[in-house]
């Protein structure tokens, strides 16, 4: 299932904030969205995956998604959103239990999503139990249980410290080359981009527009070894970024 | 190591610097709870005040000592009286809380979800929360009679108010992005409320039965001082019109014995459904 933007604008009262998105998410890619801060891309998430309204344009489903898929968009977000009362195991079954799966179906399919985030030993845990980066991977083993067709991650290692950053950085790509999964990640750690992304969408400040679409074409397996290429794509996007980043940080001293 | 004793060595020619460690300023504004304080101050109190009696120095007609107060009670037990007293409280007070706070959940949750419920309950609640319910007792009368129903709607509407605003203050405090972390997996508007929406809301929610229980204690009393046979705001009355202060003791003493109680029993609750908090 492909997921196609058109012509996406958006605005609060009289602020605009996007104009005129257009881009397309294909199935088994990877779409990274760099902005500089207050550009509107977690709007642009929220817009693609129903969560907000856009003022104008609209976000076409492609295809059919895969017959066992339960909930085809499903969102990763950067505060987790776990439930604190419910236990690791309490807060993957709640988005089953509305598909009527229970008992002993709803175990195997938490069995097999924590062993597959490195989770089995905790799902007794309560959240306040966990560290940031167990916290995100118990989020990530929610949103593999419904098997999503389009995986909406909202700066998903944004909270988290620079070593847990890395560690589920590894488990993401790790996560990509077993299973293929089709993801539009936002973030504004270029380092994340370029590392993760078949394409890059840099998006100008307020309003946001798209400024480019960057495609990285090393596969994602052999990225590491290739760190002068990355560097360069790196260097590239934030030569994109680097004014619009200025602006915008001036923009938001003058507001 | 030639170096190394020259700079000690400079060290010591310098005896004029004052090494001290640095003082510690951290600290404090962290109190405990210590279990023992509470029962040792409180006996303290007691055998001050009983010794006091004793030796004349409290005048029995000001204040009975506690022994007498403690005879005047095993009196009203022994007669039997004790079970009546309480049984007549003890049912305004739980068939009043609980209606009250039935109806305080679901009109609070009604203002929490909906725009139209909030518009007509909230400055409904602000305009009657602050009177005084036991102003509306002859009203009450009036309405329900004499007899149980008028103290019972007493202690209900006492309850009503502060659940209704514990209640959708609660759900208001939900935080926002668990209810849309639910619409993002597409959970059904009951799952929802159910599983996001009141359990975000329950601390706030217990915390108002504290309050909303101390009123109905508060109104129990006042409510059982107008022409009530039995229950322990009679029978304090009654002590009191008597000028039996022994007796008036012994009934404030239960009182505050069952105010005690039903917080305990809250804190129960919230240890219980709370324990997923640190």
């Amino acid at each position: 299932m492909d997921l196609q933007l058109k012509h996406i604008s958006h605005s609060y009262d009289d602020t605009d904030v996007l104009q005129d998105i257009d881009f397309r998410i294909e199935t088994g890619q990877i779409i990274c969205i760099i902005g500089p801060s207050g550009c509107g891309k977690s709007t642009l998430l929220r817009i693609i995956g129903g969560l907000e309204q856009a003022r104008s344009g609209e976000v076409l489903q492609i295809g059919e998604p895969p017959a066992d898929c339960l909930n085809p968009l499903t969102y990763i977000f950067q505060d987790f959103a776990l439930l604190p009362w419910r236990t690791v195991r309490g807060n993957v079954s709640l988005v089953l239990e509305d598909h009527g799966i229970r008992g002993s179906r709803a175990d195997a399919i938490i069995d097999d999503v924590l062993a597959r985030t490195k989770l089995s030993d905790f799902g007794n845990a309560l959240p306040r139990q966990l560290s940031g980066g167990m916290k995100q991977r118990v989020a990530i083993a929610r949103a593999l249980s419904v098997r999503p067709a389009c995986l909406l991650m909202d700066e998903p290692l944004s909270a988290l410290d620079s070593q847990t950053r890395e560690l589920l950085m590894d488990d993401l790509i790790e996560l990509w080359l077993k299973e293929k999964y089709t993801a539009c990640y936002v973030t504004h750690n270029l380092g994340e981009a370029v590392r993760l992304g078949h394409k890059v969408v840099v998006l100008s400040r307020r309003p946001g527009r798209i400024r480019e679409i960057v495609d990285i074409d090393i596969p994602i397996d052999q990225r590491q070894s290739h760190p002068a290429m990355l560097a360069d794509k790196q260097a590239y996007l934030w030569g994109l970024m680097r004014e619009e980043a200025m602006a915008a940080d001036q923009e938001l001293t003058h507001a | 190591m030639p170096e190394h004793s020259k700079s000690e060595h400079s060290q010591s020619e310098q005896p004029a610097r004052p090494i001290k460690p640095v003082p510690f300023r951290g600290g404090g504004f962290a109190p405990k709870p210590m279990r023992i304080i509470a029962p040792v101050l409180f006996i303290a109190l007691i055998s001050l005040w009983e010794s006091g009696s004793r030796t004349g120095w409290i005048s029995p007609l000001i204040l009975p000592a506690p022994s007498e107060a403690f005879a005047a009670f095993m009196e009203l037990l022994k007669s039997g009286q004790l079970v009546l007293h309480l049984k007549a409280s003890l049912l305004r007070l739980v068939v009043g809380w609980s209606a009250g706070t039935a109806l305080g959940l679901v009109f609070g949750i009604a203002a929490g979800l909906f725009t139209v419920a909030r518009g007509a309950i909230v400055p409904f609640v602000a305009a009657i929360f602050p009177i005084p319910k036991i102003a509306l007792l002859p009203l009450f009368i009036i309405w329900f009679g004499i007899g149980e129903e008028s103290k019972i709607a007493t202690i209900l509407f006492g309850t009503f108010f502060p659940t209704v605003i514990a209640v959708y203050g609660g759900i208001d405090n939900v935080d926002r992005g668990l209810i849309r972390m639910g619409q993002s997996f597409n959970l059904s508007w009951w799952s929802i409320v159910w599983k996001i929406i009141l359990p975000g809301a329950l601390p706030a929610i217990l915390s108002g039965f504290r309050i909303s229980a101390s009123i109905a204690i508060i109104l129990l009393v006042a409510a059982e001082m107008i022409g009530a046979e039995y229950g322990i705001g009679a029978y304090v009355l009654l002590a009191g019109n008597l000028m039996a202060m022994d007796q008036l003791i012994a009934g404030v003493a239960m009182l505050s014995i069952l105010g005690l109680t039903v917080s305990w029993i809250i804190g129960r609750a919230e240890k219980y459904f709370l324990k997923w908090r640190v």
